[in-house]
């Protein structure tokens, strides 16, 4: 309850900021009624602000929620989209989408989905390898992460690939992602992404008993009537989905899928009953923060919101590392 | 409609590399609760994942004359619970969260009304068991002997037909293996219920148990009353040790390892 109270706070903060100098009062009054502001304040909000903070409330949402699945399935907290190559095999299959298809699909809805097809298929191979790797005999923790890093760099040389062969136009767009970026946020691609939430959400929450259960080990699950099995592939899907779709958006956002579940088990404990909807806060918190800090820490000027989580994220990432590291006994 | 385990003809294993082959048991009745004993690598565990459904089988292990083998998850937990050896490490959640998870995951609890009902059942078992005042502390924080009775209350809280537990007194001191074992044996007398135990201190499963099954190579070595199926024969067969066996005051079986033979 709370994190949602500071959610909606967060929203506002994250539509009240930005270059052009709207106070709360103003902002409020003109989402509730857009007739009593200046055509020009109206677009500022309703063109502008409200689909780049909607974007970012999702995007942080999506990845959190993706984040907090994914380490439970692979059973590694250092498991995310972003640390484990998912978000850069998504970037690829949408860098594909766009130098590939831009010229065949009109710019609109159409493009939209392809884009975010293309990138849940890229995830979903990419989730798929994992999962390999991670049931491979004898492979721990770090043979995981290990395998994770060079998914990283793999399809980031693609992407660079397919950035060097790409044309004028093509580049621009695909430049956004590589720093994770909200300002491609239209009203069409929240729609899209809000909609692969609201499919997903429900099965998401559905499955937290048998996420719980997967804590206690595979066999143990399996022994309380688990297909441990289905419920690992059904996550896989809904992870490459989440985290597709919002790459293909908003590109390589970092670590909010890996610090949102974080601090919502450290707030909630681990009953994925708790744990799922409260990392999908805390995940849409952060990244909401993130935007609205990204327009104010230079005046004037419009940092890459994946700049802004990246320096958040890496001081807790390598807390989490040194952490695990001492308590390994 | 025969009551009880009937186990014929099991084989399972990993692929490529069968551990147990065409195994059969007496008929285990309700009440009954069996220890499997065996040197290392004899296929205890391996027996008791098979009678668990974790392991693909082959064979026959009809439960109260409903057949296991080839049953659906869903369906085999409503029957029968497993209780592995270890809890993972690195898990935050309290004792009573993964009682209840258990319960909550499982075909038995799914038929709850509320929250209430499942921690009033969680808590019972806690309670029975003695570690109710520990329900609230993170399992990660629990001593070796204390995660072993959390994992048999996320067992025992599903109230199965069959329970399955691993060397479920491996990390117990001397008070806590009595009371554990003793437990499981009043348990399965009261509720009808049928507990196959897998443990390593012969003396220890003499007493705790009906019947003795002695595994060894994945075969049957020998198999009935503790006191019949226990002989410095069967220790110098399948351990390689020499042992004598006799009874000490109180009635109970006393075995002394002399030496490797």
């Amino acid at each position: 309850m709370a994190l949602a109270v500071l959610l909606v706070g967060a929203l506002l903060v994250d539509i009240v900021t930005g270059p052009s100098g709207l106070g709360i009062g103003e902002a409020v009054a003109g989402l509730i009624d857009p007739d009593s502001l200046s055509p020009a304040q109206a677009a500022i909000i309703w063109q502008v602000r409200l689909p780049f903070a909607l974007m970012a409330l999702l995007v942080g949402a999506a990845l959190a929620l993706a984040g907090a699945e994914m380490q439970t399935i692979l059973d590694n907290a250092m498991a995310s989209p972003f640390t484990l190559g998912v978000s850069s095999a998504a970037s690829f299959g949408a860098s594909l989408a766009i130098v590939l298809g831009l010229g065949l699909l009109p710019m609109g809805w159409a493009a939209d989905w392809m884009i975010s097809l293309n990138a849940f298929l890229f995830a979903f191979a990419a989730m798929l390898l994992l999962q390999g790797v991670s049931r491979l005999r004898g492979a721990g923790a770090q043979t995981l992460v290990l395998f994770g890093i060079a998914l990283v760099f793999a399809f980031n040389a693609l992407t660079s690939l397919v950035q060097f062969v790409s044309s004028q136009e093509a580049l621009q767009q695909l430049v956004f992602w590589t720093m994770g970026s909200l300002s491609r946020a239209t009203w069409g691609n929240v729609a899209v992404l809000a909609s692969v939430l609201v499919l997903v959400v429900p099965f998401s929450l559905g499955s937290a008993r048998a996420l719980t259960a997967l804590r206690l080990g595979e066999d143990r699950a399996a022994s309380f009537g688990v297909d441990v099995a289905r419920a690992r592939f059904l996550s896989l899907l809904r992870i490459s989905l989440l985290a597709g779709t919002a790459v293909a958006f908003v590109g390589a956002v970092g670590f909010i899928g890996l610090v949102g579940p974080h601090i919502a088990r450290m707030l909630l404990g681990e009953d994925h009953r708790f744990l799922l909807p409260g990392s999908l806060l805390t995940g849409a918190l952060i990244m909401s923060l993130a935007s609205a800090l990204s327009k104010s820490l230079i005046p004037g000027v419009l940092v890459p919101v994946g700049i802004v989580t990246a320096i958040i994220g890496v001081p807790i990432f390598l807390f989490l590392i040194f952490r695990q590291g001492l308590a390994r006994p | 409609m025969s009551e009880g385990l009937v186990v014929s003809g099991l084989s399972a294993g990993y692929r490529g590399r069968p551990i147990i082959r065409e195994l059969s048991l007496a008929p285990i009745a309700p009440g009954e609760t069996v220890a499997l004993v065996g040197p290392n690598a004899a296929g205890k565990s391996t027996l008791l994942r098979a009678l668990a459904g974790l392991l693909p089988a082959s064979g026959s292990i009809r439960l109260d004359g409903a057949e296991l083998v080839g049953l659906r998850f869903t369906e085999r937990a409503k029957l029968v619970a497993y209780m592995p050896q270890t809890l993972p490490q690195g898990v935050d959640l309290s004792v009573l969260e993964t009682v209840i998870g258990a319960l909550r995951a499982s075909p038995t609890g799914a038929g709850l009304s509320g929250d209430d009902e499942a921690s009033a059942k969680a808590v019972a078992v806690l309670e029975r068991i003695g570690i109710v005042e520990l329900a609230m502390e993170p399992i990660d924080r629990l001593s070796g002997g204390q995660r072993q009775l959390c994992g048999l209350a996320q067992a025992l809280v599903r109230a199965p037909r069959l329970l399955l537990l691993d060397e479920p007194t491996s990390a117990l001191d001397l008070a806590y293996q009595l009371r554990v074992l003793k437990l499981v044996r009043a348990l399965a007398v009261e509720q009808g219920m049928m507990a196959v135990l897998v443990l390593h201190d012969l003396q220890a499963a003499a007493r705790a148990s009906d019947r003795i099954v002695a595994l060894s190579h994945g075969e049957v070595a020998a198999e009935g009353a503790p006191r019949d199926a226990i002989t410095p024969e069967l220790l110098s067969r399948i351990w390689d040790v020499r042992a004598r066996i006799d009874t000490c005051e109180q009635g109970a079986l006393r075995i002394m390892v002399d030496d490797v033979a």
